[in-house]
């Protein structure tokens, strides 16, 4: 029946693709001459070709490749949530942290500022320089703290300047006058302005805390904050003689 | 390799793979089976992977290797030990059916579906791989951990075994 050299397996490694280019060749020569070997080569193909219908003949269920897809992309995801945990906790303990900070320095001001004010009322010299005159107690602070402020015309008011010291808020120093109006002494602070450093003080309106009334405005770069156990309107007054002289 | 890398590698050969697991099994449940033991083997061992090797034939051979061991596969494997792996002249030799009266007049390729899904298995995974697959007799060789002279005479074996089951397929038909 075979009347020619090639077998079986030389056959099939020629129609895989598995010859040489120069016995490929060559056997397609032969192919085309021998119709043994082509009548062979014609039903392989055929099988060939209806074999290819076995690719893709079983197909997995999405839920399956869902499941494998699981499978296989956890450790990543989960050296993902390794660090968004960590990540977040990290953030919430920053933002505990600042929140913290910020209260207690919004709940520190007022209270820092009614202690000044109440040890310079409990002191038997509450002031380092001792002046009723604005253009001596001025000067005296130039060179103490860096930065200057005006103090207002009192003459005609019912508000007496006592004199001032340097005191320091949140570490920062400041000028502290002491004005008086019918035996109540006044606290008149003046900051370089910073964040934070109002704290839980609003500006504007004249507040009343505890004992005190307060008032804090600040001008471009200066803080001022009001304190005294007078009324309502005398703290308002005083402020704005001080809001004119730092206009 | 990085096992970052895996998904991105690996997942592209699912829909092959289930196929090739489902024609060795011969049903949905152990081919998942096989599937998803062969995707938890290859994550497990791709950090020895070497990159720039070939990955397909990588997982075809985890999966074939599975395979052989699960329950299915060792039932196969048990009907094939005695007829194997004889001479290859025997498979030069051998020509079982005449061209003629098989495939050229049948173009149904259902009967040649039923007729690979019915010739033994360690036959259909060669065939598979090569016809299906389309990998080279060398990769083939890697997946089966068989020399590539021996890969080319089951090849052959298998494709005359294919040729029988068609044909006894189609004189059943003619008899009906």
């Amino acid at each position: 029946m075979k009347n020619c050299d090639w077998d079986a397996i030389t056959l099939a490694q020629y129609l895989d693709g598995e010859l040489a280019p120069d016995q490929a060749s060559r056997m397609e020569q032969h192919i085309s001459d021998c119709p043994h070997c082509s009548a062979e080569v014609s039903v392989l193909v055929s099988m060939k070709r209806s074999l290819r219908a076995a690719d893709r003949h079983f197909t997995p269920t999405a839920e399956f490749r869902r499941k494998i897809q699981q499978q296989v992309s956890r450790p990543q995801s989960k050296w993902n949530m390794r660090f968004v945990w960590a990540f977040a906790m990290l953030a919430v303990v920053l933002i505990l942290s600042i929140v913290w900070l910020v209260r207690s320095r919004r709940v520190d001001t007022f209270s820092e500022v009614a202690d000044l004010h109440v040890s310079t009322l409990a002191s038997t010299n509450p002031v380092d320089v001792i002046s009723t005159d604005r253009h001596t107690v001025k000067p005296w602070f130039q060179g103490r703290i860096p930065f200057s402020f005006n103090l207002p015309e009192l003459a005609g008011t019912e508000f007496t300047l006592l004199g001032g010291r340097v005191v320091y808020l949140h570490q920062q120093p400041g000028a502290q006058l002491i004005f008086t109006v019918r035996q109540h002494k006044i606290s008149v602070l003046i900051y370089r302005e910073s964040a934070g450093l109002a704290g839980d003080l609003t500006d504007g309106n004249v507040e009343r805390r505890h004992a005190f009334n307060v008032a804090a405005w600040k001008t471009q770069d200066l803080r001022f904050i009001v304190i005294g156990d007078v009324d309502v309107d005398e703290i308002r007054k005083l402020t704005q003689l001080i809001q004119i002289a730092n206009k | 390799m990085d096992p970052e890398f895996f998904e991105q590698l690996a997942m592209p050969l699912f829909d092959s793979l289930y196929n090739f697991a489902h024609w060795l099994t011969g049903n949905r449940v152990d081919a998942e089976d096989l599937v998803q033991e062969t995707y938890a083997k290859a994550l497990k061992g791709f950090k020895s992977f070497q990159d720039g090797t070939n990955l397909r034939a990588w997982m075809f051979r985890i999966l074939r290797n599975t395979f052989l061991t699960s329950r299915t596969g060792l039932m196969a494997r048990n009907t094939l030990s005695f007829e194997e792996e004889s001479e290859e002249a025997e498979v030069r030799s051998a020509q079982v059916v005449t061209p003629e009266s098989v495939l050229l007049r049948n173009e149904n390729q259902q009967m040649v579906l039923d007729a690979l899904a019915a010739v033994p298995v360690h036959y259909r995974e060669i065939i598979l791989l090569c016809e299906v697959e389309e990998l080279s007799y060398r990769e083939i060789a890697e997946v089966l951990s068989l020399p590539i002279g021996t890969v080319m005479s089951r090849l052959s074996r298998a494709r005359n075994s294919l040729r029988q089951m068609l044909a006894a397929k189609q004189s059943a038909r003619a008899t009906v």
